[in-house]
């Protein structure tokens, strides 16, 4: 299939221009690797792999599917789906989370919607433009297997859902209503008000506990993961085959073998302390496999969301977001004059208001994508326009306007669409935004890095599988709104159940023993790290190391990075850890419910991950998505990414102890798509 | 501000609990009240006392994890969750009570985290439209009327944070069950497995401790997501259409 005709791009003669300074800047920090490709994914045209794959992938027979077991590490949309549907199927399923519920994992926190090229609005909609404009989204820097096939079962999605009883919105006459997301033309977007994560959620923990009854799937609540263990099968192949979890109440130790084990333990990006994550959210399960062998893609690709509200002080302790489906119908804007700032907003009068995001990029304004949008609004508070209370001597904020709107579709209809919205703004903030502005800044919301894996979703450690935010594949350098509750359902209903059946037509696999040395080395491990957070007898709290690894990360690493800042970031996050593990203070036992315990091994994790982050970041000496580096710009400030160099995915692979990390590269290949310089002016 | 807090401790649910006071200053009004918690907490460590445990993740609301008894109601003087209570709604000086959910079914794990497996086990006995992976029809296969679907939403919206129970004088779990009941009986999805869900679901929900509704309504008016009174309503009249269809 040949590339659509679209106006709105436009290809950029710069892309071709070879580095200024030909130098890495990340040489002093890595190995190099021998490079690695996805082996998976079938050739032949793009529309066809998919069925392809499903077809050549083997099966196993449902009597065999009882004798399978499956472990499978978190309950978000990517886990609880996987693990209903597996149980479906009929293999033996455990299901871990950290949470007291399958159902607070959280994926339920998303608010907008979720896509899927139903083209009910006959917009002009299809799986290819879906598919193009993830790609696009991601700035070039996805797998376009993965993202085509993701596009395609978007519409099982839908379908999968409305059958299970979650309540999209609807219009008049029954059927589903769309909205559209930021960065596209097109209205894809299904939605149930400002709650589609939760909806959807709960319809996968809805499924997930139908087979808790049906006896095809156990759950362990409040268990985390701290091991996986990898065994020799004998043949000169390691699989993995379990994990290592603590029973969160009563502090026990306990080993769970299996035939394969699936990561669906979310992203990290809460490595920046405060974030939207969830408290809860961390890297452990997805680090506890690197360390063990499984490549981490691309860690440096974050995603600051633009609309979540400001910071209000030192005792912030996370960050609200805000659906940026508010930008189709509020208005961005700075007061055009720095005096203009302390002002009530409503009494600076149109004149006087800079909508920057309309005037700078005026076919898609208040829509842009979500790092263009948050870069511009650091550019204006960097100005000494930003508006709210100062905290450090900055205001850092601007106005979401929707005055416009209310006069336009009056309160009544800004309401249905955004209710739950603006009284969740009004209950933080203590204002009322249908009569005073919202105020919003960026944080961190995703994080399209994540563990490497080929078409099947599986990691380079053979038997370990990985779905949702946890791995690295379909977003490229950013993602698209409302596409990250369709990657969590696509793979964990629809892809990986196809995917993992063919590696487990190999099993069952040759019995683990608990006496295992590598299962009695994991477990070993696991406790002694627990003994020595438990016996450090410093003076420091682990939120205190956490707050302050945060500040670095989004000083240095966040929406904006640089050559000199990243060097400078890796010090300090290396001094911080040495002094973290000399000086750190937990209090309680490790034989009860301790969160000080917990969190201490999250931080530690978190310490590791932030610095191969900046190393990738340093090494990326390109802007892309929602990778910023200030050495790659066009004149006029915009990303500029360097297709010569940089079109692959940096695989990195756990170095040792102390040693340096390894980089594996996987090239890029667009063969149904033509890689263009985004423009969205 | 500057307050007094007595707190419920519990080192675990074998042992018994009981309350004990803490000065927290510094407050400000911009906090939310577990954020004040977490600073007391950052207080004791540094004291070398163990911190209080409690609930949260995702702070936002609506994964409903949080929730504490504060002054006697749960989630406090505001219509919310715990993590989205503010101190602003709180005063210098103020003293107040904090204890965890109590009711027989939620026993306490620790402090102020109590246990809500009961809610599960509920959900599991028929709390879902049993479709398997694949075999769902075209979505627009069937039209759900807005009405319908907007009243389905609006109950799916229970965040099963389990204060509706903690309110209730008789520990019942009427809200939450009658919620999931009519989020599922609003739609036509739903029909098949109507009469088996509720019997199937009421009958766990006895089983694990809750006691019956007696039509007080304090559930109701504790609920951060404003379900209302009336899905117990629904509740009852689907087991009675059950019990007369022979289930």
């Amino acid at each position: 299939m040949t590339d659509m005709p679209d106006t709105t791009l436009t290809s950029h003669p710069s892309i071709d221009v070879p580095l200024e300074v030909d130098t890495d800047d990340a040489v002093d920090y890595y190995t190099p690797g021998a490079p690695i490709s996805d082996t998976k994914a079938p050739d032949g045209p793009i529309d066809q792999r998919w069925s392809t794959r499903k077809f050549e992938a083997r099966l196993v027979n449902p009597a065999n599917r009882r004798k399978l077991s499956v472990i499978i590490v978190g309950t978000g949309l990517a886990g609880a789906s996987a693990a209903a549907t597996l149980g479906e199927a009929g293999y033996v399923v455990k299901s871990f989370c950290y949470q007291d519920s399958p159902r607070r994992a959280h994926s339920i926190a998303a608010q907008g919607g979720i896509n899927a090229a139903k083209n009910y609005k006959e917009d002009g909609d299809s799986v290819h433009r879906l598919f193009y404009d993830t790609v696009k989204g991601g700035d070039y820097r996805s797998r376009e297997s993965n993202v085509y096939r993701l596009a395609e079962v978007s519409t099982n999605i839908i379908d999968q859902c409305v059958a299970q009883g979650v309540p999209f919105a609807r219009e008049y006459g029954g059927l589903l209503d769309n909205r559209s997301f930021g960065g596209v033309q097109v209205s894809r977007t299904f939605y149930a008000r400002g709650q589609t994560g939760q909806q959807l959620l709960i319809g996968a923990y809805q499924a997930l506990e139908r087979q808790v009854h049906a006896g095809t799937v156990e759950t362990f609540t409040r268990h985390e993961m701290l091991e996986v263990i990898v065994v020799d099968d004998g043949a000169g192949q390691s699989r993995a085959r379990g994990i290592i979890a603590r029973d969160m109440v009563t502090g026990e130790i306990q080993t769970h073998l299996a035939d394969v084990v699936v990561l669906a333990s979310g992203g990290y990006g809460n490595v920046f302390y405060l974030s939207t994550n969830a408290m809860g959210c961390n890297v452990t399960a997805a680090w506890r496999a690197h360390r063990k062998g499984a490549y981490m893609a691309n860690p440096c690709y974050t995603q600051i969301h633009p609309t979540c509200i400001p910071v209000s002080g030192a005792h912030q302790s996370k960050l609200t977001l805000m659906s940026e489906s508010l930008r189709n119908d509020g208005r961005i804007w700075v007061p055009k004059n720095k005096a203009d700032c302390a002002k009530d907003p409503r009494e600076i009068p149109e004149a006087d208001r800079d909508y920057y995001l309309e005037r700078i990029y005026p076919s898609f304004g208040n829509l842009v994508p979500r790092d263009i949008a948050s870069r511009a609004a650091k550019y204006q508070c960097d100005d000494g326009r930003g508006v709210g209370p100062e905290v450090d001597g900055v205001r850092r904020g601007v106005y979401l306007d929707f005055a416009d709107a209310i006069g336009r579709l009056g309160q009544e209809a800004v309401e249905e669409k955004y209710g739950n919205l603006f009284d969740m703004y009004a209950r933080i903030t203590g204002e009322n935004p249908y009569e005073v502005p919202m105020r919003i800044y960026p944080a961190v919301h995703y994080v399209m890095g994540g563990l490497w894996v080929d078409y099947d979703l599986q990691s380079s450690i053979p038997g370990l599988f990985v779905t949702g935010e946890a791995n690295f594949s379909d977003h490229g350098a950013n993602r698209l709104g409302a596409s990250a509750l369709m990657q969590g359902l696509a793979d964990g209903y629809f892809v990986l159940p196809h995917t993992i059946r063919d590696y487990l037509a190999d099993g069952p696999f040759e019995k683990v023993e608990e006496t295992h040395p590598a299962v009695v080395a994991a477990r070993e491990s696991v406790e002694k790290r627990i003994e020595h957070f438990l016996t450090v007898g410093g003076t420091r709290s682990v939120d205190s190391y956490h707050r302050e690894l945060g500040h670095i990360m989004w000083e240095y690493c966040g929406m904006e990075r640089t050559e000199d800042g990243l060097k400078k970031a890796i010090e300090e996050i290396r001094s911080l850890k040495d002094e973290f593990n000399r000086n750190l203070k937990v209090l309680g036992s490790a034989d009860s419910l301790n969160q000080s315990l917990e969190k201490a091994g999250r931080v530690a994790d978190f310490f590791e991950l932030g610095e191969l982050m900046c190393i990738d970041a340093l090494n990326r000496r390109e802007s892309c998505g929602g990778h910023f580096r200030a050495e790659s710009q066009t004149d006029d400030g915009e990303a500029l990414r360097h297709d010569d160099q940089y079109a692959y995915a940096a695989a990195w692979e756990f170095g040792g102890e102390g040693e340096k990390p390894i980089l594996h590269k996987e090239d890029l290949v667009y063969t149904a798509i033509e890689m263009k310089q985004r423009s969205y002016k | 501000m500057k307050l007094t807090l007595k707190i419920w401790r519990q080192p675990d649910a074998a042992t018994a609990g009981s309350m004990h006071t803490y000065d927290v200053d510094d407050v400000s009004g911009d906090m939310s009240f577990l954020e004040m918690l977490d600073v007391l907490n950052e207080q004791l460590n540094a004291k070398g006392e163990e911190p209080i445990a409690f609930d949260s993740d995702c702070r936002e609301g609506i994964c409903g994890m949080c929730g504490l008894m504060i002054n006697g109601e749960a989630h406090g003087p505001v219509t919310t969750t715990t993590c989205q209570l503010h101190m602003r709604s709180f005063s210098d000086g103020d003293t107040i009570t904090i204890e965890p959910w109590r009711s027989t079914a939620f026993p306490v794990v620790k402090d102020l985290v109590v246990d809500r497996g009961a809610f599960d086990r509920i959900i599991q006995q028929g709390g879902y439209i049993s479709v398997n992976t694949g075999s769902a029809p075209e979505a627009h296969s069937v039209q759900v009327p807005k009405e319908a679907a907007d009243r389905a939403f609006d109950v799916a919206t229970c965040i099963g944070c389990g204060a509706c129970v903690a309110a209730c004088p008789n520990g019942s779990a009427s809200l939450f069950m009658g919620a999931k009941i009519t989020h599922l009986g609003e739609l036509p999805q739903g029909q098949a497995e109507r009469d088996s869900r509720v019997v199937n679901m009421v009958a766990q929900h006895d089983h694990e401790g809750f006691g019956g509704c007696t039509n007080i309504g304090e559930c109701t008016a504790a609920c951060p997501k404003e379900i209302p009174l009336d899905v117990i309503s629904q509740l009852n009249r689907d087991l009675r259409t059950a019990i007369k269809h022979g289930h």
